[in-house]
């Protein structure tokens, strides 16, 4: 499981693919939502937690279809599902590659845009914990979108239209930690569900999601 | 005599050719009475006025589209445990109904909700997890649309509808949590002893009635026309091997 998961990151690394890009996404999504809204740093530091939980779960909505599709194309998948590895250890190595790529460069970029944005002060520290906290889930259940999608010739709308609806209670809880910090709050609650939602993701998904593997290899 | 025998598709086929009929016929009658009874025959309400009346409509068609849900939960466990093929038609017969179950009771309530609150549409916890519930419908329904091998396509949307089913709770959850509503509560339960009066009670019993059988009805008549879709289309791969 460990040489999976050094494997599929290395080929994410060097086929320059996922690693930036989304990256560079998340950066052009923050620097045109002021273009949209127009500059007032009020509006901007009240829509900001919004706007980075949106910006970094559309960036990791945009690379989901490399977890499955070049090993399906190439018949890597075909030789992972005969191997003696469950299924579901393979869902969840691919899920975890898939986050190390996206969802922490994602993480430890947020800060810096919310700056960009005016972040309240009180927000900084819990952006950064709620998307470290709350983008795994992200990746767990685009694993599961990938999976369902992988034998189709044009999954890729499909799949944000299967994906997307599954983010809506971590999107919730993630702005709400932020939002709730930023204007001095107690945010416990919202946190709690957010790492509750993750830790759920990590324990029902890799089931799921390999089960539609295997229909999709039958 | 056990309810699976009618997972045969002969069976089912011959079951529902005679209770479709009744079934139709019933729903009709159940509507009428509850629709005509609740629009014409009912008093006004005292704050409300005559806008009141859309209750009729408004309610069973928000009730249904949730259990059209339920019902699809559980036609594709049954498919994913004993594989039955017509219990994984019955559930893409009902995806369309519960979509539009959902839409009319978006509609409605939107009608009411204009004279009521002042406005089409809030961000209210309730109107949320209705849009909500009609995203996973179109996703579930564009789904069965793009896979064109029926049994993966049964086994997919089905997994799809279990890991929905927990998401699509836990974001009715979850929106209570981000937003406080303008909605009412729940108008009928069944531990409490009365949250309507009778007046507006019975007929809306009817029409729940009604909207119940009228579900039954399209879901036979649907899920009749795929299993004929797939016979066809199993006579014209012989025919075209032979």
């Amino acid at each position: 499981m460990r040489a999976l998961l050094t494997r599929d990151l290395a080929l994410a690394l060097r086929s320059g693919g996922g690693f930036g890009l989304s990256l560079a996404f998340f950066l052009i999504v923050t620097m045109f939502v002021p273009f949209g809204v127009g500059p007032s740093s009020a509006t901007l530091s009240l829509i900001a937690p919004g706007i980075l939980w949106i910006g970094a779960l559309l960036a990791c909505l945009l690379s989901l279809d490399r977890i499955f599709q070049l090993d399906y194309e190439d018949g890597t998948l075909d030789l992972l599902v005969t191997s003696p590895l469950p299924m579901e250890g393979v869902v969840a190595m691919k899920a975890l590659a898939h986050w190390l790529t996206t969802g922490l460069p994602l993480t430890l970029a947020a800060p810096l845009f919310g700056f960009l944005l005016n972040l309240p002060s009180g927000g900084y520290l819990w952006i950064f914990l709620s998307l470290l906290v709350g983008t795994p889930a992200l990746s767990f259940l685009g694993a599961f979108g990938a999976a369902i999608t992988v034998g189709l010739k044009r999954g890729g709308l499909l799949l944000s239209l299967l994906v997307l609806p599954l983010y809506i209670p971590t999107l919730i809880f993630g702005t709400q930690t932020v939002v709730l910090a930023a204007k001095g709050l107690d945010n416990q609650t919202a946190f709690m569900m957010l790492a509750a939602l993750s830790l759920l993701t990590f324990a029902l998904i890799p089931f799921a999601a390999a089960f539609a593997v295997r229909v999709n290899l039958r | 005599m056990s309810l699976w025998e009618y997972a045969n598709p002969v069976r089912f086929m011959r079951l529902s050719d005679r209770v479709l009929p009744a079934v139709s016929v019933l729903a009709v009658v159940g509507l009428a009475i509850g629709l005509v009874w609740g629009f014409f025959f009912t008093p006004d309400d005292y704050k409300q006025g005559a806008t009141v009346k859309i209750i009729f409509l408004h309610v069973p068609s928000a009730m249904m589209a949730i259990n059209i849900w339920g019902m699809m939960l559980v036609t594709s466990l049954v498919w994913l445990v004993r594989r039955h093929h017509v219990s994984a038609l019955a559930a893409k017969a009902a995806a369309p109904i519960g979509l539009t179950m959902t839409l009319i009771a978006l509609f409605t309530g939107a009608i009411w909700g204009e004279p009521m609150w002042g406005t089409y549409w809030a961000w209210d916890p309730r109107l949320t997890s209705f849009m909500i519930l009609f995203v996973f419908y179109l996703g579930y329904i564009a789904l069965w649309a793009a896979i064109e091998d029926p049994d993966t396509a049964g086994d997919l949307t089905s997994i799809l509808c279990l890991v929905g089913s927990v998401f699509a709770l836990l974001s009715r959850y979850a929106v209570n949590f981000w937003s406080q509503g303008l909605h009412q509560g729940a108008s009928l339960s069944l531990d409490k002893a009365q949250h309507v009066d009778n007046a507006f009670y019975i007929p809306l019993l009817f029409s729940i009635a009604g909207f119940i059988l009228l579900f039954v009805a399209l879901v036979l008549l649907r899920t009749r026309t795929e299993i004929r879709l797939r016979r066809i289309s199993a006579l014209l791969t012989r025919e075209r091997q032979a």
